[in-house]
């Protein structure tokens, strides 16, 4: 019955198992949408957070997207500044995933903060010195250029790029936009080194505190070395999960394993400094202020087991075989390397955020337990239902994979 | 790391071993400054307490075992950790006598100042502020009560600060030389053991300079930095050890001077 809709040459499910796939979806949606307004309604007294974990769930949530969404900018870099043509092929689900990651961060944020209505203080009222303002002025920044990004994708819908003006449109945006391109590049680099940033300027969390560069500490570099070292391999995951669903190729396996070893390079790099980075801090750091490795963990909710997992297991195990030619090559093995590999940046963002506030640092304080609450939960799910959704109506009706009708034939 | 100077520093000095742990003060402090009780207040991770009494424990058994209790309000620290990751400059250092300040109406509610604090002192406005049917009459009309959705914390009673400043210039004297004891929190002036003393650290006319230069002075994580502006005094070493992290050396607290 939308067939008239899809893009040139290619088959959908039909109408009914679609919209039985987006009513499915929609329930999870308007479950979080329910505690969302909810938590506008009574406030965020309704979340599992308190005085000790301001942040928690959310900002962990938030950060591993964002992290995670990296494959856009990174992708768009190669792709349009550096001219890596292949990456054509996988260029637009990138910006699709980049923009359901950065817009659902921001939703969030906006239940996060106890004064929604006051969010546009960032910009009134800013202070030069917090990376949080940077963060703000450049997740907002950007998100607005992964619209202008998407924007010509969607008006090249069949009927939609029938229009002319729509047509000319789309395609005047296509040829200039290697300078948004630049300019996500720019605004991305920043903001997810300004969000280690925010972590390492903690000087009253010795979990997360670094000493650094000029006004930049270590977790700056290391923030942004990790989002491009996962973002292009979650969009390769996002795809083969797609691939799995709708039964069709999407993406030939080169252009996925040359995603593998872009992320991978960038990952070894990151993994490289990170172990660094942690040497440096366990023995120089701690000891300058009285403490010691071991304190930095307590039992077996912040155990140690935590740290090697993040850093080992989903860190260096997958760091090499992303580059290694002849693991890389195999489809399972790549997709096991991608997937230790998001776990292991997520984790990275959840220690941050969790574990650094979790830990005592007055003498005579005590370890702090952190659970999120249903409400935390419902709407971080609601984020993730609005991302399903997106990426099934994009999927359906939007020319997002160049190679699907030649692989499909 | 630099702190910022002032000519004036307004700084506490609590004695560890004259405090009883009665909660004077902070029952004191939270009528002063018309903080709401909590519908439900068992949950004490949501509760607000600008000053809040610990009990230290030297964890021997029997005849060994003592106890002391430390009142913590906010430190005002001199190099605070919270003021420069505030996005949008609702908490600032920059008024003569140095308390760190908080301005409501601005505050985003972003909660990043408290993760920031490692002495817990900021404390969010999970509720709306409901006083229950009659304690309206006894609210304090200086002090201006706080939205949901807001950081808030001890900020030294800062509206008696103003008092003393009006009093000041009423009666020809200097508000920017306040005499010892012409300004006073409520906690300092409500401790019925004396324990909490409260003056300009660097004003040798006041008490608290020549306490906060006392051999059994000590202030709280040092190492970190922060150069707080509340001081502690305890003749008990176990007590001054509890002060910082010494795990790394092993050293015992040794007492430091502030600079």
């Amino acid at each position: 019955m939308d067939r008239a809709l899809f893009p040139d040459g290619v088959e959908r499910c039909s109408f009914g198992k679609f919209v039985l796939w987006m009513g499915f979806v929609t329930a999870f949606f308007l479950f979080g949408l329910y505690a969302m307004l909810l938590i506008f309604y009574k406030g965020i007294v309704v979340t599992g957070l308190d005085n000790y974990f301001g942040f928690g769930l959310w900002i962990t949530f938030d950060l591993a997207v964002i992290a995670l969404g990296a494959g856009a900018f990174f992708t768009g870099f190669l792709k349009y500044i550096l001219k890596i043509d292949q990456l054509k092929n996988i260029i637009n689900l990138t910006v699709i995933v980049g923009f359901i990651c950065y817009s659902g961060a921001m939703l969030v944020l906006t239940m996060d903060i106890g004064q929604p209505i006051r969010a546009w203080f960032g910009y009134w009222h800013p202070n030069v010195h917090s990376m949080l303002t940077e963060v703000i002025f450049c997740i907002t920044c950007y998100c607005l250029v992964l619209v202008i990004e998407f924007v010509p994708l969607v008006l090249e819908q069949k009927q939609l790029n029938k229009i002319p003006f729509l047509h000319h449109l789309a395609h005047n945006m296509h040829v200039n936009m290697a300078l948004f391109a630049g300019i996500g590049a720019f605004l991305s680099t920043f903001h997810q080194g300004s969000l280690g940033g925010m972590y390492g300027v903690l000087i009253g969390r010795p979990y997360a505190f670094r000493e650094g560069f000029f006004i930049w500490p270590w977790t700056f570099f290391l923030f942004v070395l990790s989002a491009v070292g996962c973002g292009p391999i979650f969009t390769v995951l996002c795809c083969t999960l797609m691939e799995k669903m709708t039964g069709r190729k999407l993406v030939d396996f080169k252009t996925k394993a040359l995603m593998g070893k872009i992320a991978g390079t960038m990952l070894t790099v990151y993994i490289f400094f990170k172990i660094l980075d942690t040497y440096a801090w366990a023995n120089n750091y701690l000891p300058s202020i009285g403490m010691t490795f071991d304190q930095m963990f307590y039992g077996v909710v912040y155990g140690k087991w935590l740290m090697f997992t993040e850093i080992i297991l989903c860190g260096l195990v997958p760091a090499i075989m992303l580059i290694t030619p002849s693991i890389r090559n195999n489809p399972t093995l790549l997709y096991t390397a991608g997937i230790l590999d998001c776990i292991g940046v997520s984790l990275n963002r959840y220690l941050f955020t969790v574990q650094s506030i979790a830990m005592p640092i007055l003498p005579f304080d005590t370890w702090q337990v952190y659970a999120p609450n249903w409400a935390e939960w419902a709407t971080s799910g609601m984020i993730v239902a609005y991302g399903v959704l997106v990426m099934s109506l994009s999927y359906r009706y939007l020319p997002v994979f160049p190679q699907e009708r030649g692989l499909n034939r | 790391m630099k702190a910022k100077e002032f000519k004036v520093t307004w700084g506490m000095v609590i004695d560890l071993d004259k405090c009883t742990g009665c909660g004077a003060c902070m029952t004191a402090c939270q009528v002063e400054n018309n903080i709401a009780p909590m519908v439900d207040a068992s949950n004490k991770m949501r509760t607000l307490s600008w000053m809040l009494v610990y009990e230290l424990s030297n964890k021997k058994s029997g005849a060994e075992a003592e106890v002391a209790y430390l009142p913590r309000p906010c430190m005002q620290c001199g190099n605070p950790a919270c003021v420069p990751v505030c996005p949008v400059i609702a908490t600032d250092k920059n008024e003569e006598g140095g308390i760190v300040s908080q301005v409501y109406p601005r505050c985003i509610g972003c909660r990043y100042c408290m993760a920031a604090c490692p002495y817990h002192a900021r404390y969010f406005n999970w509720e709306d502020p409901i006083f229950p049917k009659g304690m309206e009459k006894a609210l304090s009309p200086n002090t201006s009560a706080r939205p949901r959705g807001v950081v808030e914390k001890c900020n030294f009673c800062h509206t008696r600060f103003m008092q003393a400043k009006d009093k000041a210039r009423q009666d020809g004297g200097d508000p920017e030389a306040l005499a010892d004891g012409a300004y006073m929190p409520a906690c300092a002036e409500i401790c019925p053991t004396g324990a909490i003393s409260f003056g300009d650290v660097k004003n040798k006319e006041h008490k608290v300079f020549d306490l906060a230069q006392g051999k059994d002075a000590f202030r709280l994580l040092e190492k970190l930095g922060l150069n707080p502006q509340v001081y502690y005094v305890s003749k008990r070493e176990w007590v001054r050890k509890l002060g910082d992290n010494y795990a790394a050396t092993g050293k015992p607290g040794a007492a430091k001077k502030h600079s």
